[in-house]
């Protein structure tokens, strides 16, 4: 089925593959379809709903029919166009959504089904027995939907994400974008010139056209080399640009490796891109229009163009005995590109009663295709004209309703197309969308000199508004042919018509919607899927709309179109999501002391984005538990560091700084005095708590802020905002310095003990009381003592540059040992801090209160703070509020869960009754017990009142008493001591 | 999306964060009553066109900037700092 | 006409020449006792529930556009009841037993599927916040369980239990979750509310609210004006401005919210999967096509469609979760407009105008509301009593703090929710 001598192939070399097991050979140059039409293969795919046999309806990315599975195991992709698909050796494709073969389809039972599976007839039935759609009625519509399969295994492939930035971004390297580019890069301009083709032309590649006196592909191959030696212009192939988006930003999407099964040095199967342009021209071409006629599906019917594509670009010709249909004067272009390629033209349809004649071939005017036979290839076609209908035998018809500019890009940001009658086609409205100028074919100009002339014009507005001078280059010689069209939507007559061929929407269906009453083209869309496929709607959407414009008695242009939306064509979840796998989803941070931590082999939690150890297992411990009740132990018997550097630093200086801090915390700041720390409240302008921690003031006008872990980020912009927005008064600035110092808490009796053994100066309580902070030297580094505690112990926590955080951990570890003491981790943090009743965000959740937390009395009311006003208001303090309390069980059952519910004792554990829920829970060795804290309604006001804590999902129901959540040392004597 | 901050030129979005919309520069005396709070802190003109909004360069040089955008095409009109565009 | 299988085989049989109208095409009248502007899910269902359960059918739903083309048309289709809240908890499980007669109540096949959801925790203080919600949803008389890591590998074990960067703890799964096909449930309720009597005026925008003397009068649209003795704003995306026709101001912002769906794919996707640590929600459509979505775009808009950076952080969430999606390629994105209220939670309450009642704040939550919704606003109106499981979605909650409904404990900053 090749002719010799024609196409753009490399005969030298001769490529074989693999289509449903059976060994076929191409040449380099092909694409999947084109070398199976060579081999004579025509059947490559089935259809969606009916699973009729169908072959290659296009030469493009659009193509609805002729989808397959590319190579086995894990890398399979499903649903790939053959038609975009090109061959190397060794290439694996399979059919899809048939079974057991694509020869043989059980599901093509279907077809015969059909007159019950028309428009929307699943939303009238499958009701009865209610149980039955979950049961029987979904899992065999969901088994027979779908077209291709994932393996279900993770994706082996690498993918990549980039960013580009140029002046101008050309879309489409046909005739408009080739002259667009050849303008802008010779005036200088950085051009990124990009086409979803393996090479750039477009139609020139699939016509025989002649430019500027030569063959359409020599002139094609002498811009492109020009191009080609400009350092200002890049040339991107097999890169579709899918989507316009806000401030010249667009998304393409580059097939970098799936022409070949080579893999060199890791790079990516595909590139997604991230295009920022100044300005863009779209040059995107058009898409030719399907005819709808009864049985218009059948393996051997194509677009013309597609037919000339496959006979000049890749030497295929296309049947043996060839037919054309159509209304406009492509059909006679095609009939001549067969007769000089020595094809057979059986017969030629115009639907145009003035068609031009022609003395090569017969023309069958004012006639139309009213059916066809052939199930699984054609064989015939059924003409009908004014005086009666013929058969013609044909096993390859061409047909053409006319061309559709893809207007697709300047309809993403909103944009509707507009149309033009004359062409009898939707256009680009200009400005659309900001910078973008349309060129060519996907401008309604489709003329090969149109296309020039426009893509110079696009070049030269939009190297105008960039401010560069346009040189002048004269339009090539190109043909110039007038488009000449009439009406020819759907033949009419009886049987099924398709419009949308992979959805199975049929001229009935959307007729069938109509007299439903669904009116809408959306709703058209919507209850029969028409364009709802992998194609969009390129294919059929305007002409379901002609056909429901017809039936609804309205124009084209009222009834209007779907929106279109990105991706134009559509791009894999791993190219979008590059990188993303595993460990690269987010940042990790680690703290200085990670590689210590984990030498010691402590499981490691996520703490936002940072690392921490859960706790240091030692021999013999088989538990969590273990490790956690003695390294508690240990903190309140001895001594024990832990790595806090993870909690948000923020360094804030400036002669106002502390009425800043008056103005963000609830309590006093500015009173505090220099080498003093104090524990601060933080609220969010409605009021509730937002934050809380400890601020040093290290100086005068110098103060330091701890905040959670969790909160670090969103403190600071609070901060910045406060200081911008609120109050630029204040003189005042902020340097987040979390990662600058390592920090370390030596907790325990004996912590001042370790650290006198290392401070150049030891201290005492005099010179270090509790709340004291400032400057030591350390091993005689310059670092900061804080004797603060999250403990409740004898407390303090060191910090030093972070570059010796490693050491400094090292050898507190050492001499916390040598005391009996050692490192805690995350457990036991949590523990000592329940024991004391200190909160966390399990408890500042950000729906409570400074009253709820019992902390109403931190809000000053000697001054104003963001949040108060807010706080005040009457449903943030009146009774009934569920406030902090603790929890200890008093009855059989032992067990507090976090996530439980209480109730009153007697109640029915039903959301009516709820009274509050646990909110943190621990093992507590120092009381042996658990103990719990939580939120009850009243809480405070009901010490020594026994509830229940019921949770469901465990079966687990205890009776706790309501106490203090202060359970431990309450006076404080301890952290004194 | 490309946002020009005041301080850096043109930036991608990926930069900034957004806060909502500029009122919450207008902050009420503290004993202004609770209609002024409320309409503070919740009540929004949220307009279909041309809004006031607040975005902070978290990205960058971590300046809180007030960004005149339309919320029917995205078109961005003018940027100021938010320290300098108090009412 | 009443739909069955019985008739799709009688008209199969005789040429499919028998359907109807779903629904007539009135022209507006000139009063109403009730107009309802939008005719979106939650305004369609308002309509059939008063004429279904109080016999007012002297009503209009108005349009501007086409029936179901609000957010009702363009969302990820899940349907659940697994909020931890008063107040919201009791409202989506009665809207949860809503859904689960509304084929048999519509006659109307909305593809409802209990496949159930499973909500993805990543570390010991999100169980704990899991179990509390799980809890709550028992303690309503709704379902739920909490898996641990190995029971959720055993049901979902396509997730990334490997090398995931926040490690799965374990999932609070919820079997009576699931999804349903989106637009046939605005389509059910718009035949179930013509068949008894409403009419349902298309392509008629309401331009002005009459109000006199601290009464609603009726509307003005473009096809003429329309008198009403009670007048429901329900225009989710567009409640600020419908609003603003009666001279209120609204705690809303709106937001784009983008939405994805894949090609086709034979089944691989069973459940509906959240991963709270990437915001990224996905299942199966019964068509083959993966429907997924993550967070807001994070800027006040009208667009209805976003940008590339939340395409790409949801695709990641996707990549880090489910390595196994790769391959499947986006077919189509698109972007609805949110209604953010400052605490997540929606709005359904009479207004200080006699007559006028309002119904919008549903930030990502909408579509599953859509029967609870209907069913309580239409009660609202009938009777101008809150129904007992809408007792908080009040209108001055912000101002006075009381039944404040922030289930995400954000706070006021209307994006975060």
């Amino acid at each position: 089925m090749r002719i010799d001598g024609k196409g753009l192939i490399d005969r030298t070399q001769s490529i074989p593959f693999v289509f449903d097991g059976v060994g076929y050979s191409g040449y380099s140059g092909d694409t999947l379809a084109s070398a199976l039409l060579a081999n004579g293969v025509r059947l490559m795919g089935r259809s969606f709903k009916y699973h009729r046999p169908r072959g290659v309806l296009t030469a493009g990315s659009e193509e609805p029919n002729a989808l397959v599975t590319v190579g086995a195991g894990a890398a399979q992709e499903p649903n790939v166009r053959a038609t975009m698909q090109e061959i190397y050796p060794g290439l694996d494709a399979h059919s899809q959504n048939r079974w057991p073969s694509l020869n043989f389809d059980v599901m093509g039972i279907n077809d015969l089904a059909a007159p019950f599976l028309g428009a929307g007839f699943y939303y009238k039935t499958f009701m009865w027995p209610k149980s039955f759609w979950e049961k029987l009625y979904e899992p065999v519509i969901r088994r027979a939907a779908g077209l291709g399969a994932l393996s279900g295994q993770d994706n082996p492939d690498k993918y990549e994400s980039a960013y580009a930035f140029c002046d101008l971004l050309i879309i489409g390297a046909g005739p408009a974008g080739l002259m667009a580019a050849l303008v802008a890069g010779r005036a200088g301009a950085d051009v990124i010139l990009a086409d979803e083709n393996s090479r750039v032309g477009g139609r020139l590649l699939a016509e025989s056209y002649e430019v500027d006196g030569k063959p359409g592909p020599v002139w094609v191959d002498e811009v492109l080399a020009e191009l080609a030696s400009m350092d200002n212009v890049r040339i991107m192939t097999r890169t579709t640009v899918a989507g316009a988006y806000d401030q010249g930003t667009f998304a393409a999407l580059e097939r970098v490796l799936h022409h070949t099964d080579r893999r060199p040095n890791g790079a990516p199967l595909e590139t997604y891109w991230r295009i920022v342009a100044k300005r863009s021209v779209l040059a995107a071409g058009a898409l030719e229009r399907p005819v709808a006629f009864r049985n218009n599906d059948r393996p051997g019917i194509m677009t013309a163009g597609a037919v000339r594509a496959y006979l000049n670009r890749w030497g295929v010709r296309p049947g043996r005995n060839v037919t054309i249909f159509g209304n406009t004067d492509d059909i006679h272009r095609t009939a001549r590109d067969l007769l000089d390629a020595g094809v057979h033209v059986a017969a030629v349809i115009d639907s145009r009663h003035d068609a031009p004649l022609s003395d090569d071939y017969e023309v069958l005017r004012g006639a139309q295709v009213c059916g066809t036979a052939g199930r699984k290839g054609l064989e015939a076609i059924t003409v009908r004209r004014a005086s009666g209908e013929d058969r013609i035998h044909t096993d390859c018809l061409a047909m053409t309703g006319g061309w559709n500019p893809s207007v697709h890009l300047t309809c993403h940001m909103n944009g509707r197309p507009t149309w033009r009658r004359e062409i009898e086609a939707f256009v680009p409205t200009p400005d659309a969308v900001p910078g973008m100028i349309t060129a060519g074919a996907c401008n309604g100009s489709f003329s090969t000199f149109a296309c020039l002339h426009e893509g110079i014009s696009a070049a030269e507005s939009s190297l105008s508004e960039l401010g560069l001078k346009a040189p002048k280059v004269a339009v090539p010689e190109a043909e110039d042919t007038p488009y000449v069209i009439s009406q020819l939507w759907a033949v009419p007559g009886k049987g099924r018509a398709w419009l949308d061929f992979q959805n199975d929407v049929t001229v009935k269906d959307v007729k069938q919607a109509a007299t439903e009453n669904f009116r809408s083209v959306e709703h058209v869309k919507r209850y029969t899927t028409q364009g709802m496929a992998t194609d969009q709607g390129k294919n059929s959407n305007v002409a379901a709309l002609a056909v429901l414009a017809d039936a609804t008695g309205r124009g084209i242009p009222e009834t209007g179109t779907t929106t279109f939306r990105p991706p134009y064509a559509p791009i894999a979840i791993a190219a979008l999501g590059a990188g993303a796998e595993g460990a690269g989803f987010k940042p990790q941070r680690f703290t200085t002391s990670h590689k210590a931590t984990a030498a010691r082999k402590a499981p490691m939690i996520e703490a936002g984005l940072w690392y921490r150890p859960s706790y240091f297992p030692k021999d013999g411990e088989t538990t969590w538990r273990q490790s956690c009740d003695r390294e508690v132990n240990m903190v309140r018997q001895t001594v024990g560091v832990c790595d806090v550097s993870t909690l948000g630093k923020i360094d804030i200086q400036g002669p106002d700084a502390g009425a800043f801090l008056d103005f963000v915390y609830t309590n006093m700041f500015s009173t505090l005095k220099v080498g003093r720390t104090r524990y601060g409240l933080m609220l969010r302008e409605d009021g509730f708590v937002m934050d809380d921690g400890t601020t040093a003031r290290l100086g005068e006008t110098h103060y330091l802020m701890t905040t959670t872990t969790a909160a670090a980020g969103e403190v600071m912009k609070h901060l910045e905002f406060v200081h911008q927005g609120l109050r630029p008064d204040l003189d005042v600035s902020f340097t987040s310095v979390t990662e600058q110092w390592a920090q370390f808490a030596v907790a325990g009796p004996k912590s001042r003990e370790l650290l006198n053994d290392l401070l150049d100066t030891p201290i005492d309580d005099e010179s270090w009381p509790f709340m004291a902070c400032g400057p030591i030297s350390v091993l005689g580094v310059q670092g900061r003592l804080f004797r603060i505690s999250f403990s409740g112990e004898h407390a303090y926590e060191i910090a030093v540059p972070a570059r010796y955080g490693a050491s400094l951990f090292d050898i507190l570890t050492k001499k916390a040992e040598a005391l009996g003491g050692g490192l805690y981790g995350m457990e036991a943090l949590n523990v000592l801090r329940i024991e004391k009743g200190f909160i966390t965000h399990s408890e500042i959740h950000g729906r409570t209160t400074a009253y709820d937390i019992g902390m109403g009395r931190m809000v000053s009311q000697k001054k104003d703070c963001i949040g108060k006003t807010m706080s005040e208001r009457p449903g943030l303090e009146e009774p009934g509020r569920e406030r902090l309390v603790g929890l200890k069980p008093i009855g059989e059952s032992r067990e507090l869960l976090a996530g439980a519910h209480l109730y009153k004792e007697e109640a029915e554990p039903v959301r009516t009754n709820d009274q509050g829920y646990v909110t943190s829970v621990c093992y507590s060795p120092t009381l042996e017990t658990m103990l719990g804290v939580g939120f009850l309604a009243d809480g405070p006001d009901r010490y020594g009142e026994v509830v229940k804590m019921v949770d469901h999902l465990r079966g687990v129901t205890t009776l706790c008493e309501v106490v203090n959540p202060v359970f431990f040392d309450p006076e404080g004597g301890r952290v004194r001591g | 999306m490309r946002i020009t901050c005041p301080y850096c030129g043109e930036r991608d979005r990926r930069e900034f964060y957004y806060r909502g919309a500029a009122v919450d520069l207008d902050r009420p005396a503290p004993d202004a009553d609770e209609a002024a709070w409320d309409d503070f802190v919740y009540q929004r003109e949220n307009p279909a066109g041309p809004t006031r909004e607040l975005w902070y360069h978290e990205g960058g040089c971590g300046a809180w900037i007030v960004v005149t955008r339309n919320t029917m095409t995205h078109e961005m009109i003018d940027v100021q700092l938010a320290s300098e565009a108090q009412e | 006409m009443r739909f069955s299988g019985l008739r799709v085989l009688k008209e199969g049989l005789t040429g499919n020449k028998g359907w109807t109208p779903h629904w007539r095409e009135p022209e507006p009248k000139s009063e109403y006792d009730i107009v309802i502007i939008g005719g979106g899910g939650h305004g369609l269902s308002t309509a059939y529930y008063l004429a279904k359960e109080y016999g007012l059918t002297n009503i209009a739903v108005l349009e501007k556009g086409y029936i179901g083309g609000g957010n009702i048309g363009r969302n990820t289709t899940i349907v659940r009841a697994n909020y931890f809240l008063q107040g919201n908890s009791e409202f989506y499980s009665h809207s949860l037993k809503l859904w689960e007669g509304l084929e048999e109540d519509l006659n109307y096949n909305v593809m409802h599927s209990q496949r159930g959801i499973i909500n993805l925790f990543h570390s010991d203080g999100q169980r704990d916040a899991a179990a509390r919600r799980g809890n709550m949803m028992i303690s309503q008389g709704d379902d739920a369980i909490l898996l641990n890591r190995d029971e959720l590998k055993k049901m979902v074990p396509y997730l990334n239990f490997d090398d995931l960067r926040f490690p799965l703890y374990g999932g609070l799964y919820h079997p009576r979750g699931g999804t349903a096909r989106h637009d046939a449930v605005a389509w059910g309720y718009a035949r179930g509310a013509d068949q008894r009597g409403v009419d349902l005026i298309q392509n008629c925008e309401v331009t002005g609210i009459d109000i006199e003397n601290g009464a609603v009068r009726g509307v003005q649209t473009s096809r003429g004006p329309i008198r009403a003795k009670k007048v429901a704003m329900v225009a989710a995306g567009r409640s600020g401005q419908v609003a603003a026709m009666a001279e209120m101001r609204l705690p809303i912002e709106s937001h784009v919210l983008q939405a994805f769906v894949t090609e086709g794919l034979k089944p691989c996707i069973d459940h509906v999967v959240t991963f709270g640590m990437g915001h990224f929600y996905i299942s199966q459509s019964d068509k083959g096509g993966l429907v997924f979505g993550g967070d807001l775009d994070f800027y006040a808009s009208y667009a209805a469609r976003g940008n590339l950076p939340t395409v790409e952080s949801v695709m990641e969430a996707g990549m880090a979760l489910m390595p196994m999606i790769g391959k499947a390629r986006v077919l189509r994105s698109w972007g609805g407009i949110m209604d953010m209220s400052p605490d997540g939670s929606p709005i359904i309450d009479k207004t200080d105008i006699e007559g006028l009642y309002l119904n919008c704040g549903w930030n990502y939550g909408g579509f599953k509301a859509v029967p609870g919704s209907g069913n309580v606003f239409a009660h609202l109106i009938a009777t101008d009593r809150y129904h007992e499981n809408a007792t908080g979605f009040r209108l001055d909650r912000f101002r006075t703090g009381r039944g404040i409904i922030d289930e995400e404990g954000k706070g006021s900053q209307h994006n975060l929710h």
